[in-house]
């Protein structure tokens, strides 16, 4: 499962619904049914999705801590031979400069679709610094691309990049105007080298606390740091962080053939709940020396959850990932996944270790697969005037 | 609107002056409503000064050769109409375009009697509507190159702005010089005359 992996990244788990009746939202349940994570209270008429705005300019930039907006693309470019820091100042300023347009809800300069602006929904514009970047600056890259891993198959249509602008809103068509403007200006200065779309619940569909589930079923992104270990786990003091994007297929046809027992084994959590096989709600944390009647750990050595936890809040990373969904096959075989997205302040610090306990033993490994993969720095923010990566290339 | 730049005026005697009586409403088009103050004759703002008119958002189309535009919307902040008579920029011999209906088809055409902002009013340069022409730039304008001009104001204000370049590829029609701009092939300010 890409996600549930990832949510064990995080140091945790994938779980959740006990969770949900913690952080005092309702939960109602069907007879029998499946546990419904409503909203403790109405949420009103709706159109406030539409016109909500985050931010842009501030010390640090908007989309890493942010609750996480319904849809996101990914856009990674590979920049013109020619791209020198000169350009790439011309390039940013004019980047910037859309961003904090159209994150207010205004047209950017030279927005043929001017009405297409004006919902913003929550818009966020992230903008990610490869290692070419740097390159093209002739300056030394605080990121390098992954090591590879054994589990990877990667493809290059999903790997790598020299700049990444992460545009995520609580609607679709904000974020496809968002892209497609900012595609046009950035063309002058490089190619667009892929671009992933993904999803995750609409606004008013679940409350906010709850912790949201993958294409597999399972609840990600348990074990996220919060507000002050999560700060600790994303910042640097220069407000900057880091972003690795992995493009994780899930291997639906196979995890179909499990049954859910099978499928808890391999993150180590009950699917319903999210509960660790050491507790009985989704916080809890896991108690990995319980040992069953026959002496085994409850929690088995090579679940997900057992493998990712982490409990240093410096090692932590927070993961912000979007499901995606594209076409099937003509035999009806999805291509489905996780946009696996996770800020950390230093990539080889606190990714990096639990990416190779994952990829040494994890029994989740068996349904998904790294398709894709990329790590860009996330340079500090801006303020109204400034343009992101000023402090560097100016 | 007889307020036009003597200066230029020589080199676009030969453009058909129809526009001339409709500088305001026919050929502006995209002029805002302005406060129904605007009473008087634009020649009367002759006291405006450079605060008198603020220009937003301008933006300029990105050329790697050839004649390219200006665009902004100017405001104007004052109780009198403002008339921009003509403006200038380093990067470029600059005229005041417009574009009006011709034999079916769109052409620009230089604005007689500039461009007037009524009192209180807004006036959008804009793709497809009026806008600073720059008919010679001497270099390229790259995406992301902030160009600077000046706007001439009758009466003797200036307005200074910059603009910075946008990859854009609409607009194409103030940029045929073919298009009964005189018939001439090449992208040059000779094309008027």
């Amino acid at each position: 499962m890409t996600i549930g992996r990832r949510a064990l990244l995080t140091g945790g788990a994938a779980a959740g619904l006990g969770a949900a009746a913690a952080a005092g939202a309702a939960l109602s349940r069907r007879s029998d049914g499946p546990v419904v994570p409503v909203a403790a209270t109405t949420t009103g008429t709706g159109t406030d999705t539409g016109t909500r705005t985050i931010a842009f300019h501030g010390p640090r930039q908007a989309g890493v801590t942010d609750e996480p907006q319904a849809h996101g693309a990914f856009v990674a470019f590979t920049l013109a031979k020619d791209v020198d820091r000169a350009a790439l100042g011309r390039m940013l300023r004019l980047l910037t400069d859309d961003a904090s347009r159209l994150t207010r809800g205004e047209p950017a300069l030279a927005d043929t679709e001017a009405d297409l602006a004006v919902l913003p929904a929550g818009l966020t514009v992230t903008f990610g610094f490869g290692p070419g970047l740097y390159r093209a600056a002739g300056l030394p890259s605080p990121v390098t691309d992954l090591p590879s891993f054994t589990i990877d198959r990667l493809q290059d249509r999903w790997s790598g990049g020299d700049l990444l602008l992460q545009i995520c809103a609580d609607d679709a068509l904000t974020v496809t105007h968002a892209q497609r403007m900012m595609i046009k200006d950035a063309r002058p200065f490089g190619s667009v080298r892929w671009v992933q779309r993904g999803f995750r619940r609409s606004p008013g569909v679940q409350a906010a606390e709850f912790t949201q589930r993958n294409v597999l079923g399972q609840l990600d992104g348990t074990a996220n740091p919060k507000d002050a270990a999560r700060d600790t786990a994303v910042w640097n003091a220069d407000h900057s962080t880091q972003l690795v994007v992995r493009r994780i297929r899930a291997e639906i046809e196979t995890w179909d053939l499990l049954s859910v027992g099978d499928k808890e084994n391999s993150v180590g959590r009950r699917m319903t709940s999210g509960a660790p096989f050491t507790g009985v709600a989704e916080h809890d944390e896991p108690d990995f020396t319980a040992v069953d009647e026959g002496g085994l750990p409850v929690m088995p050595d090579f679940a997900h959850v057992t493998r990712a936890h982490v409990t240093d809040p410096q090692l932590k990373i927070l993961r912000r990932p979007y499901n995606y969904d594209e076409a099937p096959d003509s035999s009806g075989r999805p291509d489905s996944g996780l946009v696996f997205a996770s800020y950390q302040a230093d990539t080889a610090r606190q990714f990096l270790p639990i990416q190779r306990r994952l990829a040494e033993k994890d029994l989740l490994n068996e349904w998904t697969t790294p398709i894709g993969s990329a790590v860009f720095a996330v340079p500090p923010g801006c303020s109204e005037g400034g343009w992101i990566g000023e402090h560097l290339l100016s | 609107m007889q307020t036009v730049a003597f200066a230029r005026r020589t080199r676009l005697v030969a453009v058909p002056a129809l526009c001339a009586a409709l500088a305001l409403t026919g050929c502006g088009g995209t002029e805002a409503a302005s406060p129904t103050a605007a009473g008087e004759p634009a020649a009367s703002a002759s006291a405006v000064t450079a605060t008198a008119l603020t220009v937003r958002d301008p933006w300029v189309k990105a050329a790697d050769s050839g004649m390219t535009a200006a665009f902004a919307t100017l405001v104007n902040n004052t109780g009198a109409d403002v008339t921009i008579e003509s403006a200038t920029s380093p990067a470029s011999p600059l005229e005041l375009h417009t574009m009006v209906m011709k034999d079916g088809a769109m052409v620009m055409q230089p604005k007689e009697g500039g461009f007037v902002i009524k009192a209180g009013g807004t006036h959008e340069l804009s793709p497809g509507g009026d806008h600073l022409m720059l008919m010679q730039p001497t270099a390229a304008i790259k995406a992301g190159d902030e160009v600077t001009f000046t706007l001439n104001l009758v009466g003797g204000g200036t307005v200074d702005f910059t603009a910075v370049a946008k990859p854009f590829v609409g607009a194409q029609e103030s940029y045929d010089p073919g298009m009964e701009m005189g018939g001439m092939p090449s992208a040059s300010a000779g094309a008027h005359s």
